[in-house]
């Protein structure tokens, strides 16, 4: 694409060579307004990186200030590595989501993996040990040769990296729907957990202080990948593979516990990884957050390859790199802490106090930039946003299903891709390593405890995107309650979260007004349930042929177990609990799975959420379970009660006789908001049903493994439990092996 | 009682281990840095999980030339309870101390769950506290523990009485289902299943403490009739 010799910067601007590193006319101009003078090749390239969206965000900066960031237990919000919060005895977690969706798209095994190590490095770089790692994945449906290989290897990169990397991958989640076919999502989390005490920034602070790269040498891999991620996948979009990074997870691992006993060194000033625009933004974001500049000669950086030019060595992507900055005099001892671990540690610059962001590269001065104007004079575009047809036309719309076979149709659902079992799937995830897990894949929030405390962390990801594309404000708020419940449902408080918002191209009004309004609505829930943003990620142009995906902001959520005894499962636990319904179920399909079985598409309303409504159930949930009343706890999604009925048995050997009361499909399969499946043991329910008046008893736990839904004594309903479990488990296995 | 694990560039259950000691069995135990260890004063070797050297080459095989695998070699063949779990089974396999070989899990996929084992063996010194027989729930997480060896080293394994754990339901594809085999002498044990992420009910199991336990009792056995 771009020529590696140096080209004049008359030629840039004549030929406007500018536009092929993603600058427009109006920002070029800026630059030059900035610098005073045409800017060389290189430099050119540094601001078109700072300047994409995936670094500057320029388009969602509007939209991400309506976020609530701040509450009692906000360590750090939005701006450094990762957000931090606080859960008591001087301990916090540190977390954070990133998107790799268009690396994964053309090289799915190492776009994955490597936004698996990149959002590692961006936890351990604020001080924290890594302890979990979730992901939140969006394919099309598994009809295509190409649809299964992109779920097969990007599985096989997260868990090539997770696994090796030694954190485990506790929980995720996983939708298939057509909008995704040409560019699935693949969203990693990390959790990691800090002493208050070793919290670090990102900042060069101190003039004369040494700068120090540390980890792997520089390759020309990934070259211009933020440009690349802030772009409309096209069919040429092959011929960017590369700019997909590879990844050395056992690189990884090693800066991993090098960097955790450097942050003990009080030599160390600031640290931060080199991730989206590599050495550029890493260097420049430090020294402007430090309010110094930086000078970097970079014949010293370490270089896996030769004659590499300023440009390839500013702008590479090469994984597994940390920049640090030391006190003057004693870099020696940071060096051998990398050293015993046989990784390059090499003094690269200094910081100084001209606020400039000076290069050398043999003698000579390769760029010099006001490094301020990196971050902080990015353009900001408040983009044009129309309400689309379809929302309008959608909101007249009350769909109505037509269903003959209840029992038929459980199965059916069951089966379908985004519902089955994912097992398949998190096999292939090392989910134990650190002998920490408490709660697995498979249920609804994962859990890993807190060692040498009685407490735990929960957390999950979630994002309904049909209910988002129908109507964005609600299906935000939704998108927000729901991550909260699986929280609550675990036995936990909810206390942050992390935004990976994945839309399509900006530049079209009816994609930005999705993500205007679904930002209103997640915001909306924010406050309503107290859980503020407290770090996140943006991608957007994820398109292919023109057609935007279905509007995904993914939710990653933590919460507080106060005390191991609260953790609760959705599995039903013995014969003769009583079952209950919390929520008031209305006929709410549009968006449903139900529809997607029987039309094939989504219309019609989404379901609708009421935040005061959502709070209250959700605190009387967590109330009665941290009173110990709850013996198991599910969360009515995708699918309603049938399928949450059918979940709650599978992995147990138990049965269940269940009566509804109305329209029969609406009782089971609606997809009403704010509900909660609960079991109650006998000696318990008559507190349980004082402290949640709201809950509905519809049935008992058997124990003969039968499902069994009765309307005015009449069987809807009656199958055996292992038969539900072995199409629910086999659907996926079965959809990779047929031969479409 | 002392135990040392030894972390090799790569380990990552190497904490894990040390946990299961002296959290779960309450002994003395350190993490020993592969280079300039002494391991004159332990009174057991654990070689943890993980990806010494990234797998690069073939599992185990970088981590087996290291110096530490010499001390290793003379403390086993001293007598002292030589344990390697996954990667440290792996290593084990490769410096010859036990016999076969790792090839890829049958499926050629990496898997992580429980399995049940069969316990072969109560009469050494890691399985003492479990009875012959037993079924033991103990996750594994690996992608290449299909262990394999020829027909002869098979028939020599039953002769000498070396196996002493095997999959009920075979996961991986591993020969005559096996899970764990020791050495002629009994002292040195590999294993691909993970018995220290199996020492508390909290998360799910505490069926491997029985095997840390034996080793306890062992020593204490040991050192009550020698000294």
């Amino acid at each position: 694409m771009l020529q590696q010799a140096e080209i004049s910067p008359e030629k840039i601007e004549q030929d406007r060579l500018y536009r092929d590193m993603g600058l427009t006319d109006e920002e070029f101009q800026s630059v030059k307004n900035i610098l005073g003078r045409q800017p060389n090749f290189t430099e050119t390239g540094i601001f078109s990186v700072m300047w994409s969206e995936h670094c500057s965000y320029k388009t969602s900066k509007p939209l991400l200030r309506k976020f609530p960031t701040e509450g009692p237990h906000v360590l750090q919000g939005p701006g450094e590595g990762a957000g931090i919060v606080d859960i008591g005895d001087d301990k916090a977690v540190v977390f954070k989501i990133e998107s790799h969706n268009h690396p994964s798209a053309v090289e799915p095994y190492q776009g994955a993996a490597t936004g698996v190590g990149g959002i590692i490095r961006d936890v351990f770089s604020m001080g924290a040990r890594p302890i979990a790692l979730l992901n939140s994945l969006r394919f099309g449906n598994l009809t295509t040769p190409r649809v299964k290989y992109l779920l097969e290897e990007v599985v096989h990169g997260i868990a090539g990296y997770g696994n090796c990397v030694g954190v485990p991958t506790v929980g995720g989640e996983i939708q298939f729907d057509d909008s995704y076919e040409g560019n699935p999502l693949v969203n990693a989390m990390c959790v990691g957990l800090i002493d208050q005490k070793d919290i670090q920034k990102g900042i060069a602070a101190g003039v004369g202080n040494t700068v120090i790269y540390a980890g792997a040498p520089t390759g020309r891999d990934g070259i211009h990948g933020a440009t690349f991620a802030s772009e409309d996948l096209s069919e040429e979009s092959e011929s960017k593979r590369p700019s997909v990074q590879v990844g050395d997870p056992f690189m990884e691992k090693l800066l991993i516990e090098a960097c955790l006993e450097v942050i003990q060194h009080e030599a160390l000033v600031g640290i931060q990884d080199m991730g989206a625009a590599g050495l550029t933004s890493s260097a420049s974001e430090m020294a402007s957050k430090a309010g110094m500049g930086m000078e970097m000669n970079l014949d010293l950086v370490p270089q896996r390859e030769q004659h590499m030019t300023p440009y390839e060595l500013m702008l590479s992507e090469s994984q597994e790199r940390m920049l640090l900055v030391v006190k003057k005099g004693q870099e020696q001892g940071i060096i051998e802490v990398f050293e015993k671990y046989g990784l390059q540690a090499v003094a690269v610059g200094t910081v100084t106090d001209d606020k400039q962001f000076r290069l050398l590269h043999h003698g000579e001065v390769a760029a010099e930039i006001p490094v301020d104007s990196l971050a902080e004079d990015a353009p900001v575009y408040y983009k044009e946003s129309k309400v689309p047809g379809y929302y309008t036309e959608f909101q007249t719309i009350d769909y109505t299903p037509a269903v003959m076979n209840h029992a038929a149709m459980l199965k059916q659902l069951l089966q379908q891709p985004t519902i089955a079992s994912k097992e398949y799937v998190y096999d292939q995830y090392d989910s134990m390593v650190g002998a920490s897990t408490v709660v697995a894949p498979g249920s609804d929030a994962a859990i890993v405890r807190v060692r040498g405390t009685e407490k735990a962390i929960a957390m999950t990801t979630d994002c309904n995107s049909r209910y988002i594309y129908l109507d964005p404000e609600t299906g935000g708020k939704i998108a927000v309650a729901e991550a909260a419940r699986n929280i609550i449902s675990s036995g936990a408080k909810p206390l942050a979260l992390t935004d990976g918002l994945n839309f399509g191209n900006p530049d079209k009004p009816e994609n930005f007004w999705q993500m205007e309004k679904s930002v209103d609505g997640m915001s909306a829930a924010c406050l309503a349930l107290e859980t503020p943003v407290i770090s996140g990620n943006v991608s957007l142009y994820n398109e292919s042929n023109q057609q935007a995906i279905f509007p995904t902001p993914i939710v990653g959520m933590v919460g507080l177990v106060e005390n191991l005894a609260h953790v609760t499962t959705s599995q039903f636990k013995q014969a003769g609990d009583a079952i209950y319904l919390l929520g008031e179920t209305k006929a709410e399909f549009g968006g449903s799975e139900l529809q997607n079985v029987l039309e094939g598409r989504y219309y019609g309303k989404a379901p609708a959420i009421d935040l005061d409504v959502e709070a209250s159930n959700q605190q009387a949930v967590l109330a009665s379970i941290q009173q110990g009343f709850v013996a198991s706890a599910h969360d009515l999604a995708e699918g309603g009660l049938g399928v949450a009925l059918a979940e709650s048995l599978f992995g147990t050997e138990l049965g269940a006789k269940v009566t509804i009361d109305g329209d029969v499909t609406a009782a089971l399969f609606s997809e009403s908001q704010s509900r909660f499946l609960l079991t109650v043991s006998s000696e318990n329910q008559a507190a349980f049903e004082q402290a949640v008046p709201g809950a509905k008893q519809i049935g008992l736990v058997t124990e003969e493994a039968e499902l069994a839904v009765e309307q005015d004594g009449q069987s809807i309903i009656s199958e055996a439990v292992p038969t539900l479990e072995a199409l629910w488990k086999g659907a996926i296995p079965c959809l990779l092996k047929s031969k479409a | 009682m002392k135990f040392a694990v030894i972390v090799f560039p790569g380990s990552n259950c190497d904490r894990d281990m040390y946990h299961a000691v002296k959290d779960g069995l309450g002994e003395e135990v350190d993490l020993v840095w592969y280079e300039n260890a002494n391991l004159a004063d332990y009174d057991a070797i654990l070689l943890p999980g993980g990806f010494s050297y990234g797998d690069y080459l073939r599992s185990g095989a970088i981590a087996s030339v290291s110096n530490v695998l010499n001390q290793i070699k003379l403390k086993a063949e001293a007598g002292t309870p030589v344990l390697g779990v996954c990667n440290g089974f792996q290593i084990l396999l490769e410096t010859g101390l036990l016999p076969g070989a790792m090839l890829r899990n049958e499926k050629l996929k990496f898997m992580c769950h429980y399995e049940t084992l069969v316990v072969e063996r109560d009469d050494t010194m890691f399985t003492s506290g479990y009875e012959k027989g037993q079924q033991i729930q103990i996750p594994i997480a690996h992608g290449e523990g299909n262990y394999y060896c020829d027909d002869a080293t098979l028939e020599e394994l039953k002769q000498n009485n070396q196996i002493v754990f095997t999959y009920k339901n075979n996961p991986n594809g591993s020969r005559f289902d096996i899970a764990g085999i020791v050495n002629k002498a009994g002292n040195v044990l590999g294993m691909m299943p993970h018995p220290e992420r199996a020492v508390e009910d909290l998360l799910g199991s505490s069926d491997g403490l029985a095997m840390f336990q034996s080793v306890l009792q062992h020593w204490r056995e040991m050192y009550v009739t020698t000294s």
